[in-house]
């Protein structure tokens, strides 16, 4: 049997009784088992757990329970907290974590229904932009094996695209759902900061990390954020926000929607035809009402190096919790207590994850907190007005999600610098804490091409009411790599 | 210019330590990140507030109940080492 690739079609078929979630369960459990060999999407895969959810679901149908997503199967990146299962955030220093209770995000996806699969590969602690700072190994692009899924939600994007589980969980720090969003070919939402809570997500950064939705298309976004999203007591910044159908206004029409597109962000570094794949998408946007103008973000340039010191500095005092003594890896006969903390830290964090902390440190440190640390914020004020500047003008703003297709592995793990370049279009949003997707508008050289929305705050709803329109009139959302089982 | 001596030094108030083969590739691209960082210095921001958090927001207040209950079988199941109900490090009186 042949089953639909979508959460909103899954559904669907599930109310009429077209399959079972057992069936839909073992369909993608089979997927995962006959394709994952060679992505490598997956840390853990949840087989017994999955189908005893399932048949859960299957009852609470014939007891006329189910909602929208009962019964759906779906991946959680192996950053959100699981009850009873390894939650290993990519790390050496968690390999043999288990969470006492359940990420917030984990738990209303739980209630609502859906049946977790298995937990998704990622960048070490979510810091990294290809997959391949994994303790686990790199995660491969369903697209190209050869080249990176982008990161550090790697795992979910590879596993959305290569059509392993029809919508996984992903966190955006700095871009960490949309740029692998955009080089897998799939639809990704970074929410406004507060809207899905942090409760059970491992910190990065904790004032520009934020959990959001993957799947093939904006409605699946939608449907999906509807149970993710909300008020949450136990977060401390969750936003007090209404709660929304995000679904209820995706058919609006798009006439009269004004958007800007911003000159820094057609610079040199965008690849040519990238920015031909985006020229057609304002103009078939265009074609469906909206009006497309030239704005100016002038601040954002100074975006990457900003985002580097305030994540980076929020890294090192959240990661100080690693300390070889609570949970998490502890190195072999201490010494004594600073050896303990030296040790299992030294072995415990891979490289890139080591780059950080340090850099953290070295900007939070006396003599240069001012240089480093007080200016970064200062331009996060600046980039922030920016954006309301704009969006006090147009209705929202569009652009390349990523500079360029997705890369080769390998190719950037050297420098990593070229490597936080992938960045530029992602990480001024993290920084104003708006709401930002990235949809499927084009093929580069056999590659996916993303095109960024940014909205204002918690306009979510709008956002995905363009990017469904746009997906009504355009079919690049549909294409997938060919796979041979 | 970063040096060698400085970047241990930061590791160790890290506590992170360095092995001597990771030390060159570390010294050398933490220069480079700074290089980049640097960039941020040719704007003047005098006068501009430093922003900590997106939406500015206020703590939110709750009543003062207890809200938790006794989990510590359950947290420390998953330490490295204790013993009675303890975490245990080395020795640090003597």
């Amino acid at each position: 049997m042949e089953y639909p690739t979508t959460v909103a079609a899954l559904s669907a078929g599930l109310a009429r009784g077209d399959y079972s979630s057992r069936e839909l369960t073992q369909f993608f459990l089979a997927r995962i088992a006959a394709r994952d060999a060679h992505l490598n999407s997956f840390i853990t895969v949840l087989p017994e757990q999955a189908l005893a959810t399932a048949d859960a679901a299957d009852r609470s149908r014939r007891a006329g329970a189910a909602g929208p997503l009962s019964g759906i199967p779906y991946a959680n990146k192996d950053i959100f907290c699981t009850k009873g299962t390894r939650t290993s955030c990519a790390s050496r220093m968690l390999d043999t974590f288990i969470a006492p209770y359940d990420a917030t995000v984990v738990a209303r996806l739980h209630d609502a229904g859906m049946v977790m699969l298995g937990k998704t590969n990622m960048d070490e602690f979510a810091m990294g932009s290809s997959n391949e700072t994994s303790f686990y190994g790199p995660c491969r692009n369903p697209w190209d094996r050869t080249c990176v899924p982008g990161g550090s939600s790697g795992g979910s994007a590879s596993a959305v695209g290569a059509r392993l589980v029809p919508f996984a969980t992903g966190t955006d720090t700095g871009g960490s759902i949309r740029l692998p969003a955009a080089f897998c070919g799939i639809s990704g939402l970074k929410p406004t900061y507060g809207r899905v809570s942090r409760y059970g997500m491992i910190a990065f950064a904790s004032s520009l990390d934020q959990g959001g939705p993957m799947a093939t298309t904006a409605e699946d976004l939608a449907l999906t954020l509807n149970a993710m999203g909300g008020f949450d007591p136990r977060d401390s910044t969750s936003a007090e926000a209404a709660a929304e159908d995000f679904t209820a206004s995706l058919r609006q029409p798009l006439a009269g929607l004004r958007i800007g597109l911003p000159r820094e962000f057609f610079d040199a570094q965008l690849d040519p035809q990238i920015g031909d794949c985006l020229q057609a998408a304002a103009a078939q946007l265009e074609l469906l009402g909206a009006t497309c103008r030239e704005v100016s973000l002038p601040s954002t340039a100074y975006a990457v190096p900003a985002y580097y010191i305030i994540s980076s500095a929020e890294c090192s005092s959240n990661l100080s919790r690693y300390d070889g003594v609570r949970f998490g890896h502890r190195c072999e006969q201490p010494q004594d207590l600073t050896d303990l903390y030296l040790r299992s830290r030294g072995e415990g964090f891979g490289a890139e994850v080591k780059r950080r902390i340090l850099v953290g440190t070295y900007a939070l440190s006396t003599g240069y907190y001012d240089a480093y640390y007080a200016q970064a914020q200062k331009l996060r004020r600046l980039i922030k007005q920016d954006f309301q500047r704009v969006l006090s003008e147009v209705d929202l703003i569009a652009g390349p999600t990523a500079p360029t297709v997705a890369f080769k592995l390998g190719q950037k793990t050297a420098d990593p610098v070229a490597m936080y370049l992938s960045d530029i279009y992602t990480t001024a949003v993290n920084l104003a804490g708006l709401p930002a997707l990235s949809i499927p508008a084009g093929v580069v050289d056999g590659l996916p091409v993303g095109l960024q929305l940014i909205g204002t705050y918690f306009d979510e709803a709008r956002l995905l009411n363009v990017a469904h329109q746009y997906q009504c009139a355009t079919d690049w959302h549909l294409r997938s790599p060919l796979f041979e089982d | 210019m970063l040096e060698e001596v400085q970047v241990q030094a930061l590791a160790r108030l890290a506590r992170i330590q360095l092995e001597a083969p990771e030390v060159p590739a570390m010294v050398a691209q933490l220069a480079r990140i700074l290089t980049l960082i640097d960039e941020m210095n040719a704007v003047d921001t005098s006068g501009v507030e430093p922003l900590a958090h997106p939406l500015e927001l206020v703590a939110r207040r709750r009543p003062d109940q207890v809200t938790e209950i006794d989990q510590r079988a359950v947290f420390q199941a998953t330490a490295p080492q204790v013993q009675d109900g303890h975490y245990l490090v080395p020795r640090v009186l003597e």
